[in-house]
């Protein structure tokens, strides 16, 4: 039988996307995928996924789920105080869940954007090689839209046996076990400022708009979505207006409109543009900037190129060992100890899992 | 390679686009010489599958080159590698305690190396698209408008917008969305001052040069002088696109009938 999730309410705004749709972006195709892409690849790694297998992005209001089979779930980025059979389900962590078993979300207490990550994936159809929903394009994900009520979403069915902690749940009644804990990568820590490059244009801005984007705040405008975030704040003007050739444009990048208002390109940003371009947020500082929402104030500082990769390459170093952590919680040792013929099995298909 | 032709006098800049970004400058002004170097370097790259690279993306006078960091190691002073080290890293940058290799350089250099080896002319396109389009009316709302600012009539918009093919330059914007040019120079107008809410997709539009046709119903500033209905993407073919870069895209008038027998869904 196919594994599904059943949906009973849709939530706001719950798409699914994985890491984007890249390789296509000369036909005018834009990336998508996940905003806060630390958060969802967390929730796949503490269920064995690869980065790329597709999560449900839940924004702001979170649905309510069913699950056709007992299924390992992992949750992370915003709380939103998520239930099953009304007990709660911890974030960043995994569990095992019980088929039937209603995952009900709640308000969002702080932060924007969960990711729900089952084992093995959301396999909705794949369009242009991603499974990410594009709605403006409308395709991508389920019928290239949001969820809605009735939707029943395919999951990719495990073709393993059943791991210990399945074994756990079926002895224990309970509507989800939990796997052991383990530490989160270490990330920017929160009212830090968003570090960035400086653009190409730079030098193009006046003296005070270049100090206004480095020393004063920038609020986060209702006019904000998975395409960009308009930002309020001191308007940011150019020494003299400027002729710009569309050019390429990249998550995080900062283009300034004539109207001053600076905007931020996220995950749904086109592939081009033609604004002046005054800074990019390094690719680190983007899930800050992705759990943010309308109201909040920014600040940003200035580093180099060297800082910046720097940072992602520490980044990444962490989650590497996050990665080799989560597998062992979820799949090789489970808070019982599990008969050692299928301890061997599973060693050996997260031996399989790339690092 | 030897008896390829090469793309002439090729010379670049490249910069970076953030930290898994770059992008190659070849050219400084939009026309068809510098859009065919355009896409023969991102032909070049897309043929040679640098490591790390997952798009490569021609712009008018740019290639956007993006890339994932992580297949270019960064080492740290503790001599620690996260993930291997590729044959071409030599191992000179050290000298200092701490040896660091930019992944922006290591592509920059393997680029710059690309390039400097020539890079095949691509033969120019012989395709020529004819796209009907019913200028003026609720289809082309700008059109008389455009006449004025030119000082032509509706007629002779519409003559000079079709008799000459356009070469494709990019696609951005939307999905399949084209823009093409050169426009004739008569018919130079700027984007309109107040931008549009809503732009029916399809809408065939002109702005400083270059010719669009609006791919979704989006808001847009763009001089909307008719519609075409023909649906130019579909997101289940390879490649999504109907038109091609470089394709030659001739505007033929229709009439409104005809507009809707020819009318194509869109997904």
């Amino acid at each position: 039988m196919t594994h599904l999730m059943q949906v009973d309410q849709p939530g706001m705004f719950s798409l699914v996307q994985d890491l984007g749709r890249y390789g296509w972006q000369r036909f005018g195709v834009p990336a998508n995928g996940a905003m806060d892409e630390r958060a969802h690849r967390i929730a796949n790694a503490l269920v064995g996924n690869d980065d790329d297998a597709a999560t449900l992005e839940c924004t702001l209001t979170g649905p309510t789920l069913r699950f056709t089979r007992n299924t390992l779930i992992a949750l992370s980025g915003a709380d939103m105080a998520v239930t099953a059979d009304g007990k709660r389900v911890p974030l960043n962590r995994a569990v095992m869940l019980r088929r039937g078993a209603v995952l009900a979300f709640s308000e969002c207490r702080q932060g924007t954007r969960t990711y729900l990550a089952v084992r093995g994936g959301i396999d909705t159809e794949l369009v242009m090689g991603s499974r990410s929903t594009f709605v403006r394009g409308a395709y991508g994900g389920v019928e290239g839209r949001a969820l809605k009520r009735g939707d029943r979403v395919p999951l990719v069915t495990p073709q393993e046996d059943p791991l210990p902690l399945e074994r756990m749940l079926v002895q224990s009644g309970l509507p989800f076990v939990e796997a052991g804990v383990v530490e989160l990568p270490a990330s920017a820590s929160e009212p830090a400022p968003l570090r960035f490059m400086r653009g190409p244009q730079w030098r193009k801005f006046s003296m005070a708009a270049r100090r206004a984007f480095t020393r004063e705040a920038f609020v986060i405008s209702t006019q904000s979505d998975r395409m960009g975030y308009r930002l309020d704040g001191p308007e940011l003007d150019l020494k003299q207006p400027l002729e710009m050739i569309s050019e390429a444009c990249e998550f995080g990048t900062v283009q300034v409109p004539p109207s001053g208002s600076p905007i931020v390109l996220m995950a749904d940003r086109q592939s081009a543009g033609g604004y002046p371009k005054i800074a990019y947020v390094i690719s680190t500082d983007l899930p800050l900037l992705a759990q943010a929402r309308p109201g909040d104030s920014l600040h940003f500082t200035p580093v180099t190129l060297r800082q910046a990769e720097l940072a992602h390459a520490q980044a990444e170093q962490a989650f590497a060992r996050f990665r080799q952590q989560a597998a062992d919680a979820a799949l090789s040792r489970p808070l019982t100890p599990a008969p050692a013929a299928t301890q061997a099995v599973d060693d050996a298909s997260f031996a399989a899992l790339p690092e | 390679m030897a008896t390829a032709t090469l793309v002439p006098h090729l010379t670049w800049r490249i910069e970076p686009v953030g930290d898994r970004c770059l992008i190659i400058r070849l050219g400084d002004r939009v026309d068809i010489d510098v859009s065919q170097t355009v896409h023969a370097v991102a032909a070049q790259l897309m043929h040679k599958a640098l490591p790390g690279v997952i798009d490569v993306v021609p712009a008018f006078t740019t290639v956007a080159v993006h890339y994932r960091a992580a297949a270019r190691p960064v080492t740290s002073g503790s001599g620690h590698v996260s993930g291997h080290v590729s044959g071409h890293i030599s191992g000179h940058a050290s000298g200092h305690a701490s040896a660091y290799i930019s992944p922006y350089k290591q592509l920059k250099r393997d680029i710059d190396a690309l390039l400097s080896a020539g890079v095949p002319a691509l033969p120019p396109s012989t395709r020529v698209v004819d796209i009907p389009a019913c200028y003026g009316g609720e289809f082309g709302p700008d059109l008389e408008d455009v006449a004025t600012q030119c000082g032509l009539s509706a007629d002779e918009v519409i003559r000079r917008h079709s008799q000459s093919p356009l070469i494709l330059y990019t696609f951005f914007f939307a999905p399949g969305n084209p823009f093409a040019g050169p426009v004739d120079p008569s018919l130079q107008v700027p984007r309109r001052r107040t931008p549009r809410t809503r732009v029916p997709a399809g809408s065939v539009a002109i702005a400083n040069g270059i010719s669009s046709i609006y791919q979704n119903d989006s808001p847009g500033g763009w001089n909307i002088i008719a519609r075409t209905p023909w649906n130019l993407f579909d997101a289940r073919q390879n490649p999504p696109t109907r038109l091609q870069l470089g394709d030659q895209l001739r505007f033929v008038p229709i009439s409104r009938e005809r507009f809707a027998e020819l009318l194509e869904a869109r997904s």
